[in-house]
């Protein structure tokens, strides 16, 4: 990949002044990539740009903070977590050098398994942009990206970095399949009655592990999480349908305006719950009343965080 | 003048909470009472600073835990106590408004308003359309796994309001 070049030369130059650069290395098997913090231009060599960096880089910034100087690899999705943060003022855009690219795409591991089985023993994966071709075993497959892609990619509209400091190789041209959210509609003709038993059913096999908080670059305040808290009590121990619901109410509503649907809270679920309809939802109403796409731009206040005396797209309940 | 209709006549008490402001609702619905305006028995009311301490987490909590409805009353856009508490709260309630159909918990069953201390005749239609609703509505349905609706529940939303915790990440920034 050109850009990969590009980018490996840029943050060469760059690497001087700053404390640590963050993007993604080969991981255990080659449909994973891992963390990669780059302090030196040997930890740079170690650098790769493909379809398998789906983490986000900046989910680490947390640890980061306190003036250091801090480089990050992001993709178009992850630079929006990051200028959100700017918007409320958790993070500083002159503390960061973005380092941006133009994206097509990352895959999904469990579209990946549910279409190739153990993919533990694949022998080659090639992608050529429209399609991807796997070997496992003695099979040769080829399917269509779309098939095998994050479900945010399907209607991603901003796959080249925002707002970054270097932009390295093309810009991408990959457009949104398609601009509806088609599982949530789906469930939106389910009947009130439908929707509530479905979701006691998916809490029932929530095991609150908090895999979903702790993935999510917007939950910047693990550490003093409502969850945990015992004084405020908003939810007991227990791992009951109530409090695992109550749970998801407290990640989706401290996340109003905020949520980037990155989808990385639904990733990272081992339960595989699709915890993304309520984020989804909650973004939908968001762009419906304030015309507010979290972390596009970081002059924007967000719009919890004002009001207008006025509100034109509030009814006003008198 | 009636807290019995009909539906309400068949003296089934149904679970709403109501989420009074200090300054302007609870005076409202003070006001009623002095006035002898009949109301209906089944809300509980939970007294609150202003209309913007209402974490919307307290009403879904109470929603989640099986409440059958949950009332909002506040002061009047620009004539809140503080100045701003109900601008921000406004935005807020809208918010959890729109979203809650997607948990199918049914929007109808939540309410937001405002009532100022002087309308204790507003006060009563209010509740009383409300509480209307909720009979129409019928009980929620339950979740079954969990504590539901109970007291306890009840005093911890309470607690909560009387502990005005913010979130510390947003206190102490970056
Ligand atoms: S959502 Fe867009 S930017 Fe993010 S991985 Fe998919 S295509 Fe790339
Ligand atoms: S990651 Fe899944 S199982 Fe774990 S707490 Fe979140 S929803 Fe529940
Ligand atoms: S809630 Fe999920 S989709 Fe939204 S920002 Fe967090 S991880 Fe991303």
């Amino acid at each position: 990949m050109q850009a990969l070049a590009e980018l490996k030369e840029q943050i060469r130059q760059a690497l001087p002044e700053l404390d640590v650069v963050i993007g993604w290395q080969q991981g255990y098997d080659a449909l994973h990539t891992s963390p990669l913090f780059i302090r030196s231009e040997e930890d740079l060599e170690k650098l790769v740009v493909n379809e398998f960096c789906v983490v986000n880089p900046a989910s680490y910034l947390r640890e980061m903070r306190g003036g250091k100087k801090v480089g990050l690899v992001l993709k178009g999705c992850d630079s929006r977590s990051v200028i959100q943060l700017v918007q409320e003022d958790l993070l500083k855009l002159e503390d960061l050098t973005i380092f941006g690219f133009g994206c097509n795409g990352v895959l999904n591991h469990a579209k990946l398994q549910a279409r190739f089985g153990d993919i533990g023993y694949i022998k080659s994966i090639e992608n050529s942009g429209a399609s991807v071709t796997i070997e496992v075993d003695e099979n040769k497959e080829t399917v269509p990206f779309s098939e095998l892609c994050a479900d945010k990619c399907l209607t991603c509209s901003y796959p080249n970095t925002l707002q970054c400091t270097h932009f390295a190789g093309e810009e991408s041209s990959k457009e949104a399949e398609s601009e509806q959210d088609k599982a949530l509609e789906e469930f939106e003709k389910l009947s009130m009655e439908e929707r509530f038993s479905f979701w006691q059913d998916q809490m029932r096999r929530c095991i609150r592990c908090y895999a979903c908080r702790n993935a999510c670059p917007m939950c910047v305040c693990k550490d003093h999480c409502l969850a945990n808290s015992r004084e405020t009590k908003w939810l007991s121990e227990e791992v009951d349908v109530q409090n695992n619901f109550m749970f998801q109410l407290i990640h989706v509503m401290h996340l109003t305006g905020r949520c980037v649907e990155c989808g990385e809270c639904e990733r990272a679920c081992p339960m595989d719950i699709p915890i993304m309809l309520l984020r989804r939802k909650m973004a939908g109403v968001v762009r419906d009343v304030f015309a507010y796409n979290a972390g596009t731009n970081a002059e924007e206040t967000p719009p919890l965080m004002c009001f207008k005396v006025e509100e034109p797209t509030i009814e006003e309940r008198h | 003048m009636s807290g019995s209709t009909g539906l309400l006549a068949e003296g089934q008490d149904l679970r709403i909470v109501g989420f009074l402001c200090n300054w302007c609702s609870y005076g409202g619905a003070d006001t009623a009472g002095v006035a002898r305006c009949e109301q209906p028995t089944d809300l509980r009311v939970i007294r609150v600073p202003c209309s913007g301490r209402i974490d919307p987490l307290f009403i879904a909590r109470a929603l989640i835990s099986g409440a059958d409805g949950v009332l909002v009353s506040g002061c009047h856009p620009r004539d809140c106590h503080y100045a701003e508490g109900n601008f921000y709260a406004r935005r807020r309630f809208e918010m959890l408004k729109q979203f809650l159909s997607v948990t199918g918990i049914d929007p109808e069953r939540f309410h937001y308003t405002w009532v100022s201390a002087s309308e204790g005749q507003r006060w009563q239609d209010v509740v009383t359309s409300f509480t209307d609703r909720i009979h129409k509505l019928g009980p929620a349905p339950k979740l079954s796994g969990g504590t539901g609706y109970d007291e306890e529940c009840l005093k911890e939303i309470a607690a909560a309001v009387a502990l005005g915790d913010e979130c510390p990440c947003h206190k102490e920034k970056a």
